[in-house]
């Protein structure tokens, strides 16, 4: 009874944490632009596609790694250049839809790159699972959830402790105080972009293992950011964590006791319930509309 | 000034008429005529959802759902119940409305991506229940729908019928309904929007609170920009069942959903016949970007991006500026 409590939980945070990040890069974004990215998906599955395709190649692991990281980075960069900063003037519903045109056209690209197979990962470490009260905690999960815990810190870090991090809070606060005080906001939203797409394919690579990875993975793990992101309040980096990892564990538990094929109705339910009574989520900011 | 607008909505629903039943005189073989058939009645759709798009201003990126409901409503009543067609129609669009209704009132009131998100989940809780009822919807199979039937007398893509004393294929018949249907779509939307719920709508988009101000129910007009819409997704989807023959959950999908509201943007929000020509334009890339196969995706996405970064307003108001502009050089080109 409570093996099968812990083992759901296990389950939920692991996937929790991976929509925590997911919700974070949203977050990112979102304070920068304002623009709801839906290509944040597809730095996912690039992450977790590039890795596996260089690690077959023979490059080592970790510089795939790097690599695969890099790649995402240079992707998200010439998204914000590209795609997003020539329509800057664009009403929201067309901006939702030029990120929509960059998710496919990225999807595109990997299948013909990839192919339309499942890749699987292998565990970074250990395959042999760990035994606590009678569940079991894949090694993998470990990963996920000490990478995640390390880039929080490294956000929380950047965005207290450095000028670049200010900068990008600046921006998101007030474009043109921003501007003002000297500070070049296109250079802060390419920045934005760019740690986003870092953030969302260090997830893909630690979460592959587990979920395996294809060239449209991307789109149901982006859907779940947005969610988690709308759940915590959308801009509130907290708000993401706690988004994030209230809906995995919900959706564990849903899968674990309600049934598998609802598990997906009951995260997109929670996101009804919630904005119902909280209309900006967990922790949104209070926005006093301007006449 | 309103005379002159009015005039130009005639026009316009002139040019469709002269367009749709122009279409024959091109196309002979059944696939085209399938083609144009789902083309008219996904953009009668698509006009619906403009209306709560294009002139509420409020985003829907869950559509597709009430069109999945309506169609599979007529589905079941007319195969499983043996409804005739166009009751199951009517009480499908009203069992429609009254969902719409009830899940529109909280949501509307959410603004911006927090309403994106919440039309999103009503769209995806309804594709899900459609995967899963295995027993009453068949599940991801899909299901068989009849023709469509109008006091036993049945509409078929394969039949034959006579009309004026012209014989035409079962094809050619079901366009030509389509096309008649989408018609009285368009006319309706007109008449709504030069109506005076029409204007309040059109305050709401401009600023809602400055129309709270003047006095209009914000709240009760934005419910009912949303029922309609749904109404007009949900009959939609029952003719469109009818045509296909066979519906499978895809119809209530978030691709689908994607798609319809791609289709509103990218033709142009707020411009009944641009949105029209946002389906057009929509359900034909696939149909020429074929031939490229693996390169199909790839070339979507990007055509889509270009377009929408090139053309923010769509593809209809851009053209008319242009040709505005062209016309007066001097200043004074507002959208």
């Amino acid at each position: 009874m409570f093996s099968e409590f812990l083992q759901y939980l296990f389950t939920g945070i692991t996937i929790g944490a991976t929509y925590a990040l997911i919700a974070l890069g949203f977050t990112l974004i979102y304070n920068a632009s304002h623009v709801i990215n839906f290509a944040q998906g597809e730095f996912l599955m690039i992450g977790g596609m590039a890795t596996v395709s260089l690690t077959a190649m023979g490059v080592p692991m970790l510089l795939a790694i790097v690599l695969a990281v890099v790649l995402a980075g240079v992707l998200g960069i010439a998204l914000q250049r590209l795609a997003i900063a020539p329509a800057r003037n664009a009403d929201v519903v067309t901006l939702i839809i030029i990120t929509i045109g960059a998710s496919i056209f990225i999807r595109g690209l990997a299948q013909l790159v990839w192919g339309k197979e499942y890749h699987v990962m292998p565990n970074f470490s250990s395959d042999e699972p760990i035994q606590i009260f009678g569940a079991v905690l894949n090694t993998q999960s470990l990963w996920v959830l000490g990478v995640g815990a390390v880039l929080v810190a490294v956000l929380v870090y950047f965005f207290t402790r450095t000028l670049t991090g200010k900068a990008i809070l600046a921006t998101s606060m007030n474009k043109d105080a921003a501007r003002l005080v000297g500070i070049r906001t296109q250079v802060v939203l390419m920045l934005a972009f760019m740690v986003s797409a870092l953030l969302g394919s260090i997830a893909g690579i630690v979460v592959a293992p587990i979920t395996f990875t294809s060239y449209d993975i991307g789109i149901i793990l982006g859907l779940k950011g947005f969610v988690a992101a709308a759940i915590g309040g959308l801009g509130s980096g907290v708000g993401a964590v706690v988004g994030g990892l209230a809906l995995g564990v919900v959706e564990a538990m849903a899968a674990g006791y309600l049934s598998s094929d609802y598990k997906d109705a009951v995260a997109f339910s929670m996101i009804l319930v919630v904005l119902f009574f909280m209309p900006r989520g967990l922790f949104g900011a209070k926005i006093v509309e301007r006449v | 000034m309103m005379a002159r607008l009015s005039q130009f909505r005639l026009k316009g629903l002139l040019f469709l008429a002269i367009a749709v039943f122009a279409v024959p005189l091109f196309i002979s073989n059944p696939f085209h005529y399938g083609l144009a058939t789902q083309i008219a009645l996904i953009a009668g759709a698509v006009v619906g959802l403009n209306l709560l798009v294009g002139f509420a201003g409020q985003i829907s990126l869950g559509h597709a759902g009430f069109f999945g409901l309506g169609a599979y409503f007529s589905a079941i009543m007319t195969s499983t119940y043996g409804w005739s067609a166009i009751p199951a129609l009517i009480v499908g669009a009203i069992v429609v409305a009254i969902i719409a209704w009830v899940v529109g009132r909280p949501i509307l009131r959410l603004k911006g991506h927090y309403l994106s998100m919440a039309t999103l989940a009503v769209g995806f809780i309804i594709a899900i229940i459609l995967n899963n009822e295995r027993e009453i919807t068949g599940g991801p199979d899909g299901m068989p729908v009849p023709p469509f039937d109008v006091f036993g007398w049945e509409l078929s893509a394969f039949g034959q019928y006579s009309l004026f004393g012209m014989d035409i294929s079962g094809d050619l018949a079901w366009y030509l309904f389509a096309g008649v249907v989408l018609l009285a779509a368009v006319w309706l939307a007109q008449n709504l929007i030069d109506s005076p719920i029409g204007r309040a709508l059109r305050s709401v988009h401009g600023s809602e609170v400055a129309a709270s101000v003047v006095g209009v129910n914000t709240a009760k007009y934005k419910s009912l920009v949303f029922v309609i819409s749904a109404v007009y997704a949900s009959v939609m989807g029952a003719l469109y069942g009818h045509f296909q023959g066979f519906i499978t959950p895809s119809v209530a999908s978030f691709d689908f959903s994607i798609l319809l509201i791609t289709m509103v943007v990218l033709g142009g929000m707020g411009s009944t016949i641009g949105v029209i020509i946002g389906a057009v334009v929509l359900e034909l890339l696939p149909q020429l970007l074929a031939d490229f196969q693996e390169m199909e995706m790839v070339l979507f996405g990007l055509i889509l991006m270009l377009t929408m970064i090139f053309m923010p307003k769509g593809l209809l108001p851009t053209a008319t500026n242009l040709l505005a502009k062209r016309r007066s050089k001097s200043a004074g080109g507002d959208a």
